[in-house]
């Protein structure tokens, strides 16, 4: 009895406030827009029955989203902004967490710290920096003209290389944690045998280090991918009104627009393009538990 | 190995210089004297004062706390509950969808469960308010309590706790005299990082609050989007003051603690 009280605190606690929400987010993407409170319509009523209510859905929502080519624009340019940014994470991650597994072993605990401190410092904060370092007359452009690399300021921010710095800048830490975990197990001995079996270091970093990392990769880069497909801060402070990226337009469409019928389709929609990720990411994290036992 | 080649000094350099500098940056200027956020023109404290006497961030970081504080604590109960009925509760009906329901808020993009919450809360005639935003995050937050707390479940020896059952603990005394201050740093990181991801949150906060109720993140985005202020810098420089302290803490902390266990073991073997 008590057993069931126990499991029975958390699943209650889910299914309400975790599974029965996306039940209306997809009943209201069936719905159809009304000038109303709430402003969708048909209403569930009792009265009528269930078979009344089921009829009044559609799938008109979804048409929409498929004729407006405003939606597929936004969810492919969120697909493209993901695999760009998700790459230069890694190219940016990699070295650092290969020169923190090489470091001395007593620096490793502090430069382990000093990786995971912006993670705990707020998110908004650390993309608010990048407004005042991109602007017009901000600190890049001031510092590019001072040392003559330019005569003009760049325009960058508001602009998607802003929208990328940002990205790459506030995910790095997700990147690097997995990465140098991957590296700091990597034994030593493998790369000196094929340094000696006559690889240069190149070609045994290429064959042996990038191999053995492999699991770390593919999950900082998925740790990566998968939230910045959704991702509203970055592109609504950095980027311009040309930057469209699907969590953004979601926000727009409930609180400028306020069609609700549309954002929650458009919520459905971006849950179905990350299902295959999501499920990617779990298989490659069962391989690695599987390889450490 | 433990000479530094010069390829991962320079790529460490960088990369350290370029998760830093912006953050230097907006702590220097937050001590400028002038309006104008990138022409510096002396030293001054003047917008941490201004800071002080706004009133309207002041009532927003109130909000935060009080929302961080509750969630997060509610979050930590629930999240326990649920890693121990993860491990330890064996075959029940609907564990996978269970453990789903763990793990699918953890990559869920924010837009989405906010959006969710806030048809939900209208759905059931629910006025928006502290309220709403305590149960959301509690709601988010108890997976990421009950994944840390269940890794440390699963490292630990069980025979321990049925040696308590043995010798006469009910379960609930195994649970709370050897279990939990097993687990117990595992729940206190839990504990930090519901708090931590409840006094970031933006996106899930404007969903779900309402016009009685700004915290402090949609505050700052609000302010935010107008362009770069003073008295946001002095703000962040505050908040990254207090995480930073926060994390030099709790690492030497634990360095400590380790070091004292060591020091037990060590002892122990000599005995």
């Amino acid at each position: 009895m008590r057993r069931f009280v126990l499991i029975a605190i958390p699943y209650v606690w889910l299914l309400a406030l975790f599974l029965v929400p996306f039940a209306i987010v997809l009943k209201i993407a069936l719905s159809d827009a009304a000038i109303a409170r709430p402003p969708y319509f048909p209403q569930f009523d009792w009265a009528e029955g269930i078979a009344a209510f089921i009829a009044e859905l559609d799938f008109e929502n979804f048409v929409w989203l498929t004729e407006d080519d405003l939606y597929w624009k936004a969810y492919l340019s969120s697909l493209k902004i993901a695999v760009i940014s998700t790459f230069f994470t890694l190219l940016a991650g990699y070295p650092i967490a290969y020169g923190m597994a090489r470091a001395p072993e007593e620096w490793r605990p502090t430069l382990m710290m000093l990786v995971i401190l912006p993670f705990w410092t707020s998110f908004l904060i650390r993309v608010y920096a990048w407004m005042g370092i991109l602007s017009n007359e901000g600190f890049l452009n001031q510092f590019l003209m001072w040392i003559g690399v330019i005569s003009e300021p760049l325009t960058i921010l508001n602009t998607n290389s802003a929208v990328y710095i940002g990205i790459v800048y506030t995910y790095l830490p997700f990147m690097i944690l997995p990465v140098y975990s991957a590296l700091e197990r990597l034994d030593g001995s493998l790369i000196e045998a094929a340094e000696d079996l006559g690889c240069s270091r190149l070609t045994a970093f290429w064959l042996v280090t990038i191999p053995l990392s492999k699991t770390g990769i593919i999950a900082g880069s998925f740790l990566v991918f998968i939230p910045v497909l959704g991702e509203f801060v970055i592109p609504s402070l950095l980027g311009g009104s040309d930057t469209l990226m699907i969590g953004k337009v979601l926000w727009e469409e409930f609180f400028s627009n306020r069609d609700w019928p549309v954002a929650s389709a458009v919520a459905v929609v971006l849950l179905l393009l990350l299902v295959i990720p999501i499920v990617l990411f779990q298989r490659n994290q069962q391989k690695q538990q599987e390889a450490e036992q | 190995m433990n000479r530094m080649s010069w390829f991962n000094a320079v790529s460490l350099t960088l990369g350290f210089a370029f998760l830093y500098i912006p953050m230097v940056i907006l702590v220097i200027f937050s001590f400028n004297e002038s309006k104008l956020v990138t022409v510096w023109a002396g030293f001054s404290t003047k917008w941490y004062g201004e800071l002080l006497q706004n009133e309207a961030f002041l009532n927003a970081a109130w909000v935060t706390i009080k929302v961080a504080v509750f969630s997060s604590t509610m979050a930590t109960v629930l999240g326990t509950i649920a890693a121990y009925v993860l491990v330890r509760g064996g075959r029940f009906m609907g564990r996978t969808l269970f453990s789903g329901m763990i793990y699918a808020p953890l990559v869920m993009p924010e837009v989405i469960t906010g959006l969710s919450l806030l048809l939900l809360f209208i759905g059931i005639g629910l006025d928006r308010g502290v309220f709403t935003i305590v149960l959301a995050h509690t709601t988010f937050a108890m997976c990421y309590v009950s994944v840390v707390v269940s890794s440390r479940l699963v490292t630990f020896d069980r025979s321990l706790e049925e040696a308590a059952l043995d010798l006469g603990c009910s379960p609930a005394e195994a649970f709370r005299l050897v279990t939990l201050p097993i687990i117990a740093p595992a729940v206190i990181s839990g504990w930090l990082l519901a708090f931590t991801l409840s006094l970031d949150d933006l996106v899930i906060a404007s969903f779900t609050s309402g016009p009685s109720a700004t915290t402090l993140p949609i505050k700052i985005f609000s302010a935010v989007r107008l362009g770069v202020s003073p008295e946001i810098n002095a703000l962040s420089t505050i908040m990254i003051s207090i995480v930073t302290v926060g994390v030099i803490t709790a690492s030497l902390v634990t360095k400590h603690q380790v070091a004292r266990q060591k020091r037990e073991e060590q002892a122990a073997e000599r005995a």
